[in-house]
Order: C-alpha cells, then sequence, then structure tokens
C-alpha cells in the first residue's frame, strides 16, 4: 500500500514532481525492461504480451524493419542483415572479433581504428548503433506502456566489462536519447532485486552467467550497504559458447564439412540452442538437421560444456582469493542469467561452494528488476534510506613506461569512484612533449593489456632529463569510466581528457549517427536538448539557493556571496528568455565555474563535520 | 577540493599506528552513506562531480588507513619524513641476504616436488616477517625514532612486494 505524504507544519512541502525512471537489462539474448510500480518492481510486456524482447535487429534496405521477436524470424532466411548477440562486440577491435571465430555469419569492415562495423543491406552498420536501437525499443515500449516521458534509466553492464564496453554502452544510450542515470553492475543489480539488503547481512556469491558473458562478483552486505570485494569473470564466454561447443559436435555427427555457409551455420546453431534448452528438462533429445537425424543426451552434452563450466568455476575461485574470503565464508550464492538454468552449471556451481543456490527469481528478469529499483531510487522517488551501492572496477588501469611496460595506477576491485595520481619525469634533455598511453589489464607487458588511448602532453618547457615533474591523474567515476589528466608542476602546462576508448566511437561519430538518426527530427533533438539544459539549470539554481541560506555566512565573504547571489539571478533571467540550449548551456557551465570554490569549502567542511566527535556507537545508531 | 584532508580527521579517529579496521569500516560507510554520488544523482552536474571527487578522496584515506603499508608510510608522511623509500639503499646485510634467500624460494617454487607446498612455506615465512616489522615500526613511531621506523617501512615494502609476487605465483600455478 502507498502511504500518503504529509509534511510538517510550517515548512513547505517540496513541489515534488513525481520522476519516471526504468531499468534495462541490455543482454547478450535478451533484453528487458522494468519500472517500480507501487512500490514493486515489475517487467513492462510488449504489445504481444512478452516481456523479454530478444536482443535481434534486422536491417532491409532502407533501415532497421524489425526488432525482437519479430527480427528473430529473420534469423535463418537473412542472417547477414539479422543481428543478434551484437552486446558482445561492443567496445571490441577486429582482433578480438576474430577471435570469436565464426561465431558471428557477417561481413566485419574495419574503417578507422574503432570498432568493426557490420556491412548490412543497409549499409555500414557500428554494433553502437544495434544497441541504440534495442534501446530505444524498449524506451519507446515503457514510455507507451506508462504514459509518460522518461526521465532516465540505469542501464545494467557485466561487472567484467572493461571501459571501452562501458562506454560503447553509454554511447548507445546517447544514440537513443536515453539520458543515463548510471551503468549499474548486473550482479549488484541481481543482489538488490532479491531484497538482500534487508534481512540479510554477510557475504553473498552472485554467478551469473548470461548469453555472451560470464561475471562472478563477492559482496559484503551490512546494514543495506552493498559492498562488492571482488569481481571476476569473463566477458567473451557464455551461453553463446556453450551452443557453439554443441552446434560444432552436431556438424560432425551430422557429417556437414566445415565451411558453412551463414544459413546452414545459423540452422545448426538454433538446433544446438533447442537441444540445450530441452536438456535441462529431459534426458535425451532427438535433433534434426536438413537431411541428418539423431539425437544428444544430457551426458553427451555435458561433456561437450564441462570444460567451459569449469572456466568459470576457476573464475569463482580467483575472485575468493581476491576478495581475501574463502569458500566456507559465503553464506548465500544467487544464480543469475539465463543460462544459469542449465544443470551442469548448476550442479557445479552447488558443488563449489557447498551451498544451494538462490533462484527464486526468474534469472531472466532478476537484472532488470533490480535496476529498476537503483533508478526509482536515483531519480529521487524514493529515499535511498539506508541503500548503498559500493562497486569496484574490474581490471587495473595503468599507464605504459619505458621498455613497453605497464605501471598500474588504479589496481583491480578498488572501490569506486577513484581517483589516483602518480608523477612521471621526462627522458631525453629538452623533450617538451610526452605520449600518455592509458591501458587496462593485469598483465606487465603493453601488448598484453587493453589500450584505452593515447594523447599527447605538449608544451613542457624544455629542462634536463628528470627534472619535469608531470603528475598524471586518473579518475574513475561511479559508472566505472575513465577520466584522465596529465599537468606538468613546474610550469602548470595540462592536458586533460575525458578517455574515449581506442575502439570507441568518436564525439563527431556520434553526434553524426544522432542527426542521421531517423526517429530523431533536428526540431525534436533541439527541444529534448534544451529541456534538458533548462531542468539542470533549475537543478542549479535551486542547489546553489539552498547552499546560500545554509553555509553564505560561515564560508563566504560578503564579496563573494553577492558575486554568486547575482550569478544565481541571471541564470534564472536566462532560463526563462533563451530557446537557445547551448547558451544556457553556457552560462549553466560558467555559474558552475563560479561556485566551484564554495561547492569544495562546503564538501571540505561537511567531511570535517560528518563523524566528528561522534563515537562508533553513535554511528552504528544513525 | 582541497587535498590536504587529513586521513585520520576524516574518519575522526587518533593519529596513532593501531587502527581498529572494523571500526574504521563502520566509520567508512557512514561516510559514503552521506557523501556517495549516488546520493547526489538528481543534483546539479557541477554537484555531481564533486561528490565523485569527495567520494574518491574517502576512498583513497580509507584505503591508506587498512593497507599497514600506506599507513605506516602516511604516519611519517605526517611526522614531516619522507616516506619515498625507492632511494633507499639497506646496509643491513643480514637484511639483503634473507631477501636473497626468499626470492631463490619464490624462483624454485614451480620447478618443487611439492610446488603448492612450497608455496605455503614461503608464504608463511613472508607473513610472519611482515607482521614482525610491522610491530617494529610500531615501537620506534611511538618512540619517535623516526629513522628507525623510515628503515623498518623500507624493509615493510620489499615484503609487501614478496607478498603480491607470491599471489602472482599462486595464479600462475593454478594455470599449469
Amino acid at each position: 500500500m502507498v502511504l500518503l505524504q504529509i509534511s510538517e507544519p510550517g515548512q513547505s512541502p517540496q513541489p515534488h514532481q513525481r520522476k519516471n525512471a526504468v531499468g534495462i537489462d541490455l543482454g547478450t539474448t535478451n533484453s528487458l525492461v522494468a519500472v517500480v510500480r507501487s512500490g514493486m518492481p515489475e517487467t513492462i510486456a510488449g504489445q504481444s504480451g512478452d516481456h523479454i524482447l530478444p536482443s535481434v535487429v534486422h536491417y532491409a534496405a532502407q533501415g532497421v524493419d524489425a526488432v525482437g521477436q519479430e527480427a528473430v524470424g529473420f534469423n535463418v532466411s537473412d542472417p547477414l542483415n539479422t543481428i543478434s548477440s551484437v552486446k558482445r562486440l561492443m567496445g571490441r577491435g577486429i582482433n578480438d572479433v576474430l577471435m570469436l571465430g565464426d561465431q558471428f555469419p557477417y561481413t566485419f569492415q574495419q574503417i578507422d581504428e574503432g570498432m568493426p562495423k557490420i556491412d548490412t543491406v543497409h549499409g555500414l552498420i557500428s554494433p553502437v548503433q544495434v544497441s541504440a536501437e534495442i534501446l530505444r525499443t524498449l524506451v519507446n515500449l515503457a514510455e507507451q506502456s506508462l504514459d509518460v516521458m522518461l526521465d532516465g534509466a540505469v542501464i545494467t553492464v557485466p561487472a567484467y566489462f572493461d571501459e571501452a564496453q562501458r562506454q560503447a554502452t553509454k554511447d548507445a544510450a546517447t544514440l537513443a536519447g536515453v539520458k543515463v542515470l548510471r551503468l549499474l553492475n548486473e550482479p549488484t543489480a541481481a543482489a538488490i532485486a532479491y531484497g538482500l539488503d534487508a534481512e540479510h547481512e554477510g557475504i553473498v556469491a552472485i554467478y551469473d552467467l548470461g548469453g555472451g558473458t560470464f561475471d562472478i562478483s563477492i559482496l559484503q552486505l551490512t546494514r543495506g550497504v552493498f559492498e562488492v570485494l571482488a569481481t571476476g569473470g569473463d566477458s567473451a564466454l557464455g551461453g553463446d559458447d556453450l551452443d557453439h561447443a554443441i552446434a560444432q559436435w552436431l556438424r560432425v555427427q551430422s557429417g556437414m564439412n566445415e565451411s558453412l555457409n551463414p544459413m546452414e551455420q545459423r540452422i545448426l546453431l538454433e538446433a544446438a540452442k533447442a537441444a540445450k534448452e530441452e536438456l535441462t528438462e529431459i534426458d535425451q533429445v532427438n535433433v534434426a538437421i536438413l537431411e541428418w537425424e539423431g539425437s544428444l543426451t544430457r551426458s553427451v552434452m555435458n561433456g561437450l560444456i564441462d570444460d567451459l563450466v569449469a572456466r568459470t568455476i576457476r573464475s569463482c575461485r580467483r575472485t575468493m582469493r581476491d576478495a581475501g574470503i574463502s569458500v566456507d565464508e559465503i553464506q548465500n550464492v544467487v544464480l543469475v542469467g539465463g543460462s544459469t538454468r542449465n544443470p551442469l552449471v548448476r550442479e557445479q556451481v552447488a558443488k563449489f561452494f557447498g551451498l544451494q543456490p538462490m533462484c527464486s527469481l526468474d534469472p531472466d528478469s532478476v537484472v532488470a528488476l533490480g535496476a529498476a529499483i537503483q533508478a526509482d531510487i536515483l531519480v529521487g522517488n524514493k529515499s535511498a534510506g539506508d541503500m548503498l551501492l559500493l562497486d569496484v572496477i574490474p581490471l587495473s588501469l595503468g599507464i605504459e613506461t619505458m621498455g613497453g611496460l605497464t605501471e598500474k595506477i588504479i589496481h583491480r576491485n578498488a572501490t569506486i569512484p577513484v581517483s589516483k595520481a602518480q608523477d612521471f619525469t621526462t627522458f631525453k634533455d629538452g623533450q617538451t612533449a610526452m605520449v600518455i598511453h592509458v591501458l587496462q589489464g593485469d598483465r606487465e607487458l603493453v601488448d598484453d593489456c587493453r589500450s584505452l588511448a593515447k594523447f599527447e602532453l605538449r608544451g613542457i618547457p624544455p629542462m634536463v632529463a628528470g627534472a619535469a615533474k608531470i603528475r598524471v591523474t586518473y579518475q574513475v567515476d561511479a559508472d566505472g569510466l575513465l577520466n584522465v589528466t596529465a599537468r606538468e608542476l613546474t610550469s602548470n602546462v595540462e592536458s586533460r581528457i575525458e578517455v574515449k576508448p581506442s575502439y570507441g566511437l568518436g564525439e563527431t561519430e556520434i553526434t553524426k549517427m544522432l542527426q542521421d538518426s531517423f526517429s530523431y527530427a533536428r526540431d525534436d533533438m533541439q527541444a529534448r536538448a534544451l529541456r534538458e539544459q533548462q531542468v539542470e539549470a533549475d537543478r542549479m539554481v535551486e542547489d546553489l539557493s539552498t547552499a546560500l541560506v545554509k553555509d553564505a555566512t560561515s564560508l563566504l565573504s560578503e564579496e563573494e556571496s553577492q558575486c554568486l547571489n547575482l550569478a544565481i539571478t541571471e541564470l534564472q533571467k536566462l532560463r526563462l528568455e533563451t530557446t537557445e540550449h547551448r547558451v544556457l548551456a553556457r552560462k549553466i557551465e560558467a555559474v558552475g565555474k563560479i561556485s566551484e570554490t564554495f561547492a569544495a569549502r562546503r564538501m571540505d567542511a561537511s567531511i570535517k563535520s560528518a563523524l566528528a566527535g561522534q563515537s562508533l556507537d553513535d554511528i552504528e545508531r544513525g | 577540493m582541497n587535498t590536504s584532508n587529513d586521513c585520520f580527521e576524516i574518519f575522526s579517529i587518533p593519529i596513532a599506528w593501531d587502527v581498529d579496521i572494523e571500526g574504521l569500516q563502520v566509520r567508512y560507510r557512514a561516510l559514503q552513506k552521506e557523501f556517495h554520488p549516488d546520493r547526489y544523482a538528481d543534483k546539479s552536474d557541477a554537484q555531481k562531480r564533486l561528490a565523485v571527487q569527495t567520494a574518491a578522496i574517502i576512498n583513497q584515506a580509507f584505503g591508506t588507513l587498512k593497507s599497514p603499508l600506506l599507513r605506516a608510510q602516511y604516519l611519517l608522511e605526517r611526522s614531516g619524513v619522507s616516506a619515498d623509500q625507492e632511494s633507499y639503499i639497506t646496509t643491513d646485510s643480514g637484511f639483503l641476504m634473507q631477501q636473497i634467500e626468499l626470492r631463490e624460494a619464490l624462483a624454485g617454487v614451480t620447478s618443487a616436488d611439492k610446488p603448492w607446498a612450497a608455496l605455503e612455506r614461503l608464504r608463511s615465512t613472508v607473513e610472519t616477517t611482515y607482521e614482525n616489522l610491522q610491530s617494529e615500526f610500531q615501537q620506534f613511531y611511538s618512540a619517535e625514532k623516526f629513522d628507525s621506523a623510515f628503515n623498518t617501512v623500507a624493509k615493510m615494502q620489499f615484503f609487501n612486494k614478496l607478498l603480491q609476487e607470491v599471489e602472482q605465483l599462486e595464479y600462475e600455478l593454478e594455470d599449469l
């Protein structure tokens, strides 16, 4: 039951408008959208009544002509233009794609350094665009079903997704016109959905085997705080790989030769997938492929996939070691992802942890449900109460040093947000520029790590080798996205970049795609952009005014607070007058700059006073 | 953001080598409940950016106090002793011998008859010595013998590195 809120007498009630935010599970095989209604999260069904949208997009010559179940219908008849499992291509380079072998029937084109594009009848399509189509479909579905405009979405990603994969996901949201409230790790979302915060304390393992990715996360739950101790996995191992192992066996059994055409590949894969799914219930299935007929038993299937399952268990062992946890300390194991329906997977997980795993929620929808709960809190509908998520980065972030070696700056499993600085110096006399090569991975050699970005710090004043002091700062935000700055300390020359991964899309490329996207008329885009800036302006005015009332006397000089008051008035005026979103955005930025010092002083003062003089008992009582 | 925030002051605990880690965790969570960017999701972008920085400072301070090595270095720094041990050259020949022996043991693990047992023996030696060095540091530090404390921290750094290498080796053994 929803209780109506009544404010305390004398305190003006906030004109609190309910905001609309959804949770989106953008999966390899299936995607879902969920929302909190009347306090409970629920998945939203499409017109056909299905809650699950297959992550499949079909392209015809004039553009996208089907998304979801409808597109699945083209899988066999038009395999080259029916794009599925695109999540496996997000943020990946051509070499990663080639490593997946013949899993994809598509023709890839490598245009520049970025992600390879898929050659379709509609032209070259980036995996980001395909994901954007899926996101757009889910958002439309939600907006129609709820009859509102969405204010934002929490989009889930595998915990083991690296920087490039996260950035690609965020880019897809930008393309789809969705405001991302947070990229949330899938296992964490699952833990929220299970309501593990409320009654559980202790250590939980989340085993998430999806269509294309495997994640294992170890979480510590303490009074509503979800603290990820360590996360591990394999962003290229999932149910798809089980299908391929089975398909490979079927190919040999049915006497098909190795070079299959795309249609035969599809037929084999579909047969493998169907057999795998049936074998979760029964011990033997009959399989027919073209003229061949045969049968597959569960024990033969287990033999085909046991190596893959063993790989996931090995990841579990490593991640527990990273977390400094032994198996007997784990109190609950939660299964997430459609592939955890597989009996061998369940058996091996139960055996390893010595526990019967929790699987009372549908493994397909649990992630979307958790994301919806978090979206509802972030958008401000529900007080977060005691709930807090403390997530980690899955892979170390480093920098290239002399001799092709990687120097780690932020270690894996560091709690985010995190910021670390390290000083470097010049190698040659008179050196005036320096290349900063940003890497992700845990190996020593640069070549074994993923290259995220390369940029140059120029304008270093000429000095003898070793005299310059270059401070490189890595900052990872709560979405797990990295920002790198470099500064020469003796001269203060600065170079700042938002790391755009080498495999990502450029800003101009995104803008162009947005403009090309026919579902976005230019006017629409302008209107949406203006609306976003207006909301931002209102927020800023509200934040600043409240802050001034509270802290102006203690933290600002007379002159400083006059200056800020003037800035607020100007912003309010412009907010009402202008229809140009860029003009408003510039003003917001300017006011932000003016108020930076004040904000920093406030934060500083509040950090210092937050716990001052409090005993442990005081804190625990809250 | 003022980066001169004192780690101990942030958590409002006494400046000392001894830190009650469980209590620190309680304080850490209470702080993050207030300052984590998720608490600022509906605020202006400027506020959000500040929240990211603040939460990062809290995380870093927590990390510093949790780790014996980082905490020791931080305490020395606070006392005005440069804690950069990279320039440290030990003249303690006993310590050097011990390092050489341990490094040889590390290199020999993979080819040992029972590599896992050899690894565990090595780990326990390294861990014990590391712990002894920590109590040594505590004694020097509380007696304000900062030069000796400095030398001990340099040794701790060697052992911390060894421990990491033992861990790395464990991963490699598993892959064999």
